[in-house]
């Protein structure tokens, strides 16, 4: 009832607030237009048509720039590259051979879909080092896959071995985190390389990370304590404190297995196909 | 609501120019009155006038026991209220003392191209230590605030409040007229927040599922829906905590600028009615607003004034405003809420007859998840766990008639989607469950994803919309509270043209949660085209959410004027919450020649690319513009 009034008492005061403002705007021919448009419908006008006023064109008009010059005008450029430097493992193992320092990191530069990507694990016995480095060119092709070509080198007491890679990178469902490698060598060497690791929130800095990873070859290299087939099995199970989600400090076990031609091998060197070892370590990222 | 005029806001009538410290204190901020040493050093200010002289600065800051260096204007966060009135041409020589490029965008003005702000399309930006004239003529009222479009410093403290004084007063005249504005400040440098986005998209979220609540959940609804429902997230990889990406591990909430614990305080009598100018000035957060024991009457909304609505609660967007009116009728202090919508965290004030008083604060809402329907999945055997039971009690059958209101108005053009029932969808739903049948029975069918969502930088599209505006949203649905929708809101006037959009555009709202990288039917900025308006134009734009996150969606320059399930008109805004999974429309005159940002107000969305240029100009280019003209077109 009252509501009725006030909106009556509005109406008048807009509508003299529209003729003065239309006053001013009339200069510009679009808006003329414009005006005469709604003006068509006469009385009828809603109380917001009357006191919209369109704004007059700019005075100053943006001269072209190249997409590159406009995007660092706007502070905005969604084509940027980032870099992220990740220490999965850093940890000291109490390997039957001693005391072992073991690493798994990796360090990726690039936009949303291309990144290069060096990654790298091993570990360090008595001075002694054997790990790999690969360096690799990750393109993303679907919702939750890339592909991931480069090369790969292994190091160690054996002759080192460097392959061309290929594989995919990506997320399963169920939030496994996958990668598949192919590797392949001199003298027709070729390897095959999987892993899998989940993250289970104990808490919200309590994570319990299992992994899984899985090792074949297609030759055997003895120099390298390496025969055909399917020859590794590693099954890591690590528990992580997430002081910062980039600060984590983790103990955890190591499960490993060798098979087949492998693990002959190692027995033939005194060492055994099994092994379990207590992990503690550091897990970073920047 | 009484009597008229003459009994306006109690405010100090400023002379021009005038730089009112401590009247302005009063108004804006009454500043931290006990215990809050570092909360705020500065007094807010008013300026009222037609000339104004701002400075971009930095200054030290301490919200949290860590000294900062925030983006200033006139050294304040926020910056100080511009007081205009409706008619006035108002002049603002900006100044920039920064060492990097700056700008300041008048969020909500209808104003010329080149005054608008945005550096790359409205002019070339503020060099450092350069100025820029900004002069326009104000053609509207109501409350509206201002901020940086330069990279981070809306974050780092650029924004202040702008109210816009209605000729011949207020429609709702109040005894008491405060602004409260919110944001999120951080001590983190935001380039840091944006790359470790990058990085770790979950970074911030600290309210995730664990293992612990696994347990829980078969203990409460058995080992087979539980399943069921972890099966369904963890075959989409998308994680039903994910609300906002920047939480209160990061932030604090600030209200006027002060910290909860310094505890900004308005002052109003027993009996007055007290105008709060809400305005969400934060860069990545939603609030859910109330203030127990107190009704809500909502007044406006992005300064346009609505017809008046009682709610106990809303939900405000980044870049949002709403003017509520509150008649405290006890005395005694009461608690401005405002819970971030993840909760992890909170601003908060008080309103009190006297200063230093102060209301319980009552406790965050339980972690809220997200549904199969958030997904725009059909709520089938697996999601039925995690759907609650439909509650009645919200359902404001006082509404129903408001889907018809404009009947006598305007021509039925009805809609290619096929909603041809115009009480079906919005007056007979209640909140939520009702929304899904209804976007079961139309909305599937006629969804359209463009090709261009065939990205990999896209993680899900919406099957089934919802479509209706009577959602609450997330975290709000059933909550015993009266919670203002949309479909809540009726602006007063009517549309600014009644014209029967010619053609519509349809865009979804598209992005990739664990790559953040955000966009527009699934092309980042760099990867599209401007939208091309002709000048002169009445059209369409239909959103869908094809993301699990809320977007609040600000076209530059135009109204946005929402149109309910069946196209009538709605509720004219400058900034439009997007649900995840919904579909919503609003028609947009194009009377505004020139070149205009189109974006998600979350601004590290903006930064991932979800950010459209529009081109608005004469129709020259095959097709005439005006009425009648265009087909509906994808785009």
């Amino acid at each position: 009832m009252s509501a009725r009034i006030r909106v009556h008492m509005a109406l008048a005061l807009t509508m003299s607030a529209a003729a003065a403002g239309a006053q001013e705007e009339h200069q510009h021919h679009e808006h003329a237009q414009h005006q005469a448009h709604h003006a068509s419908h006469g009385d009828q006008r809603t109380e917001s048509e009357r006191a919209h006023v369109p704004p007059p064109p700019p005075k100053y008009v943006m001269r072209d720039m190249s997409e590159e010059e406009m995007a660092e005008m706007m502070g905005m450029d969604d084509t940027a590259p980032f870099g992220m430097v990740l220490f999965d493992q850093f940890e000291w193992r109490d390997a039957d051979a001693g005391d072992t320092l073991g690493w798994d990191g990796r360090l990726w530069y690039g936009n949303d879909y291309d990144k290069a990507l060096l990654k790298t694990e091993g570990e360090r016995t008595d001075s002694e080092y054997e790990g790999s480095a690969e360096l690799l060119w990750d393109h993303v092709i679907s919702r939750w896959w890339s592909v991931q070509a480069g090369v790969a080198h292994d190091f160690g007491e054996g002759p080192s071995r460097t392959w061309a890679a290929f594989g995919v990178q990506g997320l399963a469902p169920y939030w496994f985190e996958v990668e598949a490698l192919m590797y392949a060598g001199e003298e027709g060497r070729t390897a095959a390389n999987f892993s899998a690791e989940y993250e289970m929130f104990l808490t919200q800095r309590l994570v319990l990370q299992p992994k899984v990873e899985l090792s074949a070859y297609g030759k055997d290299d003895a120099a390298n304590g390496v025969g055909s087939g399917f020859s590794d099995a590693e099954l890591a199970l690590r528990l992580r404190y997430e002081i910062r989600r980039e600060f984590a400090p983790y103990i955890g076990v190591l499960w490993s297995r060798k098979f087949g031609e492998t693990a002959d091998l190692a027995r033939a060197e005194g060492n055994d196909a099994d092994d379990v070892q207590f992990v503690a370590g550091l897990r970073v990222w920047f | 609501m009484s009597s008229m005029p003459s009994s306006r806001a109690r405010l100090p009538q400023l002379s021009r120019r005038s730089f009112l410290q401590a009247a302005g204190a009063g108004l804006f901020v009454l500043g931290a009155p006990r215990g809050a040493g570092w909360a705020q050093s500065h007094a807010q200010t008013v300026l009222t006038g037609s000339h104004f002289d701002l400075q971009i600065g930095e200054a030290p800051f301490n919200f949290t026991g860590n000294k900062r260096v925030g983006t200033v204007v006139n050294g304040q966060i926020p910056g100080p209220l511009l007081r205009w009135r409706e008619g006035d041409t108002v002049t603002l020589r900006v100044a920039n003392r920064l060492a990097a490029r700056s700008s300041i965008h008048w969020h909500g003005m209808i104003l010329p191209a080149d005054m608008d702000g945005v550096p790359g399309l409205s002019f070339e930006g503020i060099p450092s230590l350069g100025e820029y004239l900004y002069r326009f003529k104000v053609n509207q009222a109501g409350t509206y605030w201002y901020h940086a479009h330069s990279r981070f410093q809306e974050q780092t403290g650029l924004y202040g409040p702008i109210v816009i004084e209605r000729r011949g007063g207020e429609r709702f005249p109040t005894e008491r007229d405060y602004v409260v504005m919110l944001s999120d400040w951080t001590d983190i440098d935001p380039e840091r927040i944006f790359a470790v986005l990058k990085k770790h998209s979950d970074y911030y979220n600290f309210r995730r599922r664990t293992v612990g609540e696994f347990f829980a959940d078969v203990r409460k609804n058995g080992w087979s829906e539980t399943v069921a429902d972890r099966r369904m997230w963890g075959e989409m990889r998308m994680n039903p905590t994910d609300m906002l990406d920047v939480s209160g591990y990061a932030y604090t909430y600030l209200m006027n600028g002060v910290t909860p614990t310094g505890n900004w305080t308005g002052l109003f009598s027993r009996g007055e009615k007290v105008r709060l100018r809400f305005i969400n000035g934060s860069s990545m957060t939603f609030f859910d607003v109330r203030i127990p024991g107190l009704k809500l009457t909502v007044v406006a909304t992005d300064g346009q004034d609505v017809e008046p609505v009682s709610v106990d609660e809303f939900r405000i967007g980044a870049a949002e405003t709403y003017d509520v009116i509150v008649e405290p009728k006890d005395d005694r202090a009461y608690t401005i809420f405002a819970q971030a919508m993840d909760r992890s965290g909170y601003a908060r004030g008080t309103l009190s007859p006297s200063p230093g008083l102060e209301a319980e604060i009552p406790p965050l809402d339980p972690r809220p998840l997200l549904t199969m329907g958030d997904m725009g999945m059909s709520h089938g055997a697996h999601a039925a766990g995690s759907m609650k039971p439909m509650d009645h009690s919200q359902m404001d059958h006082g509404q129903m008639n408001h889907g018809q209101r404009n009947h006598g108005q305007r021509s039925h053009g009805q809609r290619s989607s096929g909603e041809t029932d115009p009480h079906a969808a919005h007056g007979s739903s209640a909140q939520r469950g009702a929304v899904d049948h209804a976007a079961m029975g139309h909305g599937a069918s006629a969804l359209h994803h463009p090709s261009t969502e065939r990205t990999p930088l896209q993680d899900m599209q919406a099957e089934q919309p919802n479509i209706g505006l009577n959602d609450p949203g997330v975290g709000l649905r059933n909550n015993g509270r009266r919670v203002l929708t949309y479909a809540d809101l009726h602006t007063i006037g009517g549309p600014i043209d009644r014209r029967e959009p010619a053609r519509e555009i349809e865009l979804h709202l598209t992005g990739h949660m664990e790559r953040f990288v955000w966009s527009f039917n699934g092309q980042k900025f760099s990867e599209a085209k401007p939208l091309k308006f002709r000048l002169g134009e009445r059209l369409r734009i239909t959103l869908v959410n094809d993301s699990m996150m809320t977007h609040p969606i600000h076209l530059h320059g135009m109204w946005s004027e929402i149109e309910d399930a069946s196209g009538h008109f709605q509720v004219r805004k400058h900034t439009v919450n997007v649900n995840p999974a919904q579909k919503l429309s609003y028609a947009v005159t194009a009377d505004a020649p020139g070149r205009w940002a189109y974006h998600c107000h979350l601004l590290y969305h903006m930064e991932a690319g979800m950010f459209r240029e529009v081109h608005v100009e004469s129709g020259d280019e095959g097709g005439a513009g005006g009425p009648g003209a265009g087909h509906g077109a994808h785009s």
